[in-house]
C-alpha cells in the first residue's frame, strides 16, 4: 500500500511585505495613502507564522513534507520570500504585481491563495504522483497585516476553501495521523481550545511564546539555492482589482489642550456648546 | 589640482541603481554606488542588526560593568554563523563575502563594540590567516573548529613591541619534531575566552624579522593566560598577557612556512584594519543614533537644544564625517574583494575612523549632560572609541605610512 496523503503535511504560509514596524508613519503629500518610501520588512505576524511552520517541522520531523511561502506584491516582495526561505521554508511562490498597481484587498488575496492551492493540487494529480502530495493541508498566516490591520484574509480564505479555521492562535499542534489540528486561540477574556479537521487555516497571534528566529548566515546562503516560482494573477485567473477606492487619508487631528471649568453648570454649558450632548 | 582629485577619488564617476535582482551577479554589471549590496548582504545586515539589538543589547551594560564577555553571547555568535563568515562551506563556514563580514562587524558595533571586535579579530585575522596561508590539512583541521565553536586569538604584540612589531622577543627553538616557545605576549584580544591561538615567534634572531614565524596552538598545550587588563573601553573584550614557558608545539603547526611570519602579519593586518574601520563606523553610528534624538527632545529656553544653530552645525558635521568614514570603509572592502592591492589606500579607513569618530564622540558628548551618566550608554561609546586610534596600527603610524606613499608618488 502506498502511503496516503494523510501521513504528510504540506504547509502553505502566505506572507506580506509591509512598512517596517519601527518606521514613523507619515501621510503622503497627495493624501492618498502613507509614504511608502521607507524601510519595509515582513509583517511581524507573518514572521510568527513562518516560525511556527518551521517549529512544527522540528517537532513532527518527516511528517511535514513541505513548507511553501507565498506572497502577492511588487518585485521587491521577493526579498521577503528570501527571508522566509532563510528562516527554513523550502520554496517560495511570488505572485507579482506591477509597481503601480494598487495594493490588493483581502478578498482578492484570498482568491489568489485559493487559486494557488488549487493549482498545486492540479499539478500534483497531473504529474500522476498518486500520493496527492500537492494538497495543502495547513495554511498558517498572520492574523492581520500591520499596515492595514484588516485581519480578514485568513477567514475569507477558509470560507472560500470550505476549510476549518482557527484565528488568533497562540499554540498549534497537529496530529497528522488523525488529520486534526489542536489550536489554542486568544479570545476576549481568555483562551479557547479548538480541534480543527484538516485542511485548516490558522492565523497567528502575537502571543506565541517563542520568538521568531534570526536568519543565520549559513541559512541565508542556503536560501539562495531554494526555488522561487514566479506567477501573475492572470496566470491564476484571478482579478485583484480593488473594489474599494480610497478617497482621502489624513493624520488624526492634533491634540488640543483642554480647559478648566469653574462649576458643574459651566461644564454642562460647554458640553452643549461643543455639540457633544444630544440635549439642546 | 585636477590630478590630485583624480588620484584620490576612486569612486565610480557614473553610478546607476540596478533593478532588484535575485542573484548577486547581475548587480555588478552596472557601476553602483557604495551603498549597493547584494541580496544576501542586505538579508545578513537585517538579521545581524536584529540579533544585535535583541540578544546582545540587553547584556551590554552588565558586560561592560563586569568587564566580562557573557559566554552565551559567544555561543550565539557561533550559532548565527557569524564566526566563519568567509570560511568555505566544506569547512563549515558560510562562504560569504568579505563585505558580509564587514557588515556583520558594523552592525554588532552599533550595539556593542566589544562584541564586534571579538567577531572581527576572529574572522578577519585568525580565520583569514588559516584560509590564506594554511596547508590543505591545516585548513581541514582548524577551520571547522573555528567556525563551529572555538574562539581564536591573534598574538603578535609584546611588552616591548607594538608598532615596532618585528622587534618581538618571543623565541622558538627546534627540538626534534617540536618547536619550544618561550616568551610572552601582551595586549592580546579574546585571549581569556579563546582556545585557538596564532603565535608569532622568532626562530632565528640573527635573521632579524625574517626569522619570525607563525605558529598555531591550542590553550591546552600549556599557554598561560596571565593578567587581564582593566581598560577604559571595550571592557567586555578580554585583553590579557600570555606567558609561554617551554611551550611545545608540533612542527606541523607552523603556518605559512618558517621565517614568513612577518609577511603574514603585515598582509593580514592590512585586511584586519578594514574590520576595525567597520567596528569604529558602527560605533560612531550607534552613538549618533543614541545621542541625536535626545537633542531634539531636551528643551532649554523654550527650544529643543538640537535646533540651536551651534548644536545643529555640530550634528551636521558629525553626520558628514560619519558618511565619509562609511564610504572609505565600504570602498576599501570592495577593493579588497576586487583583489586590488590595498596598501596605499588602506590605512585611510582606519585613520578616518580613529580621527572622525573621536571627533564625533566628543561633539556628541559635549552636547549632552545625559551623555555623561553611565545609564544612557552614550559615554560607553566614547570610551570604546578611544582604542580606535591605537590598535591594529596607531593613528601616528597610519599617518606616517600614508605620508610616505604620497612622498614617493609626488617627489
Amino acid at each position: 500500500m502506498q502511503p496516503t496523503a494523510a501521513r504528510f503535511l504540506n504547509i502553505l504560509v502566505p506572507i506580506k511585505r509591509c512598512v517596517d514596524y519601527a518606521v514613523k508613519i507619515r501621510v503622503n503629500p497627495q493624501q492618498t495613502g502613507i509614504d511608502t518610501n521607507v524601510k519595509h520588512s515582513m509583517n511581524p505576524f507573518d514572521e510568527i507564522a513562518v516560525e511556527e511552520a518551521v517549529r512544527l517541522r522540528e517537532r513532527l520531523k518527516d511528517k511535514v513534507k513541505s513548507i511553501t511561502v507565498v506572497t502577492l506584491g511588487p518585485a521587491k516582495a521577493a526579498e521577503t520570500l528570501r527571508t522566509a526561505l532563510a528562516m527554513g521554508a523550502d520554496s517560495g511562490i511570488h505572485i507579482e504585481l506591477p509597481e503601480s498597481a494598487p495594493p490588493p484587498e483581502p478578498l482578492g488575496v484570498a482568491r489568489v491563495l485559493r487559486a494557488v492551492i488549487e493549482r498545486r493540487k492540479k499539478m500534483a494529480t497531473e504529474e500522476g504522483s498518486g500520493t496527492g502530495g500537492g494538497t495543502t493541508d495547513l495554511v498558517i498566516m498572520g492574523k492581520q497585516a500591520i499596515d492595514d490591520d484588516l485581519g480578514q484574509t485568513g477567514q475569507m480564505l477558509a470560507a472560500l476553501l470550505g476549510a476549518s479555521q482557527a484565528t488568533c492562535a497562540s499554540k498549534l499542534d497537529v496530529d497528522v495521523d488523525k488529520r486534526v489540528a489542536h489550536v489554542r486561540t486568544e479570545i476576549d477574556g481568555g483562551a479557547e481550545e479548538l480541534v480543527c479537521t484538516l485542511p485548516a487555516v490558522i492565523t497567528t497571534d502575537l502571543r506565541y511564546v517563542e520568538q521568531p528566529r534570526y536568519a543565520s548566515l549559513p541559512n541565508i546562503m542556503k536560501a539562495k539555492k531554494k526555488p522561487i516560482e514566479k506567477l501573475t494573477p492572470t496566470d491564476l485567473g484571478v482579478d485583484v482589482t480593488p473594489m474599494l477606492e480610497t478617497i482621502k487619508v489624513t493624520e488624526p487631528p492634533k491634540r488640543v489642550g483642554g480647559s478648566k471649568v469653574g462649576n458643574v453648570d459651566e461644564l454642562v454649558k460647554k458640553l452643549k456648546e461643543s455639540g457633544v450632548v444630544a440635549v439642546a | 589640482m585636477l590630478r590630485t582629485a583624480l588620484v584620490s577619488v576612486r569612486l565610480p564617476l557614473r553610478s546607476k541603481f540596478p533593478t532588484r535582482a535575485f542573484s548577486t551577479s547581475s548587480a555588478w554589471r552596472t557601476i553602483n554606488s557604495l551603498h549597493t549590496f547584494s541580496e544576501e548582504e542586505e538579508l545578513l545586515r537585517d538579521s545581524v542588526r536584529r540579533f544585535a539589538q535583541d540578544v546582545v543589547g540587553p547584556k551590554v551594560r552588565e558586560m561592560d560593568e563586569n568587564e566580562m564577555m557573557d559566554p552565551s553571547v559567544i555561543k550565539d555568535l557561533f550559532e548565527q554563523g557569524l564566526m566563519g563568515i568567509e570560511t568555505s562551506a566544506e569547512h563549515g563556514g558560510a562562504e560569504s563575502s568579505f563585505t558580509s563580514a564587514i557588515i556583520s562587524i558594523e552592525e554588532l558595533a552599533k550595539v556593542d563594540p566589544s562584541v564586534s571586535v571579538m567577531c572581527d579579530v576572529h574572522n578577519t585575522l585568525v580565520n583569514t590567516v588559516i584560509r590564506k596561508y594554511g596547508t590543505k590539512e591545516q585548513q581541514e583541521k582548524w577551520l571547522p573548529q573555528l567556525a563551529e565553536s572555538k574562539l581564536g586569538s591573534f598574538c603578535l604584540s609584546e611588552t616591548a613591541s607594538g608598532s615596532d612589531a618585528f622587534a618581538l622577543q618571543t623565541r622558538a627553538i627546534k627540538d626534534g619534531d617540536n618547536w619550544v616557545i618561550n616568551g610572552s605576549k601582551m595586549w592580546i584580544t579574546n585571549s581569556y575566552e579563546a582556545e585557538v591561538f596564532l603565535i608569532f615567534a622568532n626562530i632565528d634572531p640573527s635573521k632579524g624579522y625574517k626569522g619570525i614565524t607563525c605558529f598555531i596552538a591550542t590553550r591546552d598545550m600549556g599557554i598561560q593566560i596571565a593578567k587581564k587588563e582593566q581598560k577604559l573601553g571595550i571592557r567586555a573584550s578580554s585583553t590579557c598577557t600570555l606567558n609561554f614557558d617551554d611551550l611545545k608545539i608540533p612542527a606541523e603547526n607552523v603556518i605559512g612556512g618558517e621565517g614568513l611570519g612577518y609577511k603574514i602579519a603585515i598582509e593580514i593586518l592590512n585586511e584586519g584594519r578594514i574590520g576595525i574601520a567597520a567596528q569604529m563606523l558602527g560605533l560612531a553610528q550607534g552613538a549618533f543614533d543614541k545621542a541625536v534624538p535626545y537633542t531634539y527632545e531636551r528643551k532649554q529656553f523654550g527650544q529643543a537644544v538640537g535646533t540651536f544653530q551651534g548644536m545643529a552645525f555640530q550634528i551636521a558635521q558629525a553626520a558628514i564625517d560619519l558618511e565619509s568614514a562609511r564610504l572609505l570603509t565600504y570602498n576599501a572592502a570592495r577593493r579588497k574583494e576586487e583583489g586590488v592591492a590595498l596598501l596605499r589606500r588602506q590605512p585611510w579607513p582606519n585613520i578616518g575612523r580613529a580621527l572622525w569618530h573621536n571627533g564625533c564622540q566628543d561633539r556628541r558628548s559635549n552636547g549632552l549632560v545625559g551623555g555623561f551618566t553611565r545609564e544612557t550608554g552614550i559615554e560607553k561609546f566614547w570610551r570604546d572609541s578611544k582604542i580606535g586610534a591605537i590598535y591594529e596600527g596607531t593613528s601616528n603610524i597610519q599617518l606616517q605610512t600614508i605620508s610616505k606613499f604620497i612622498q614617493k608618488e609626488y617627489s
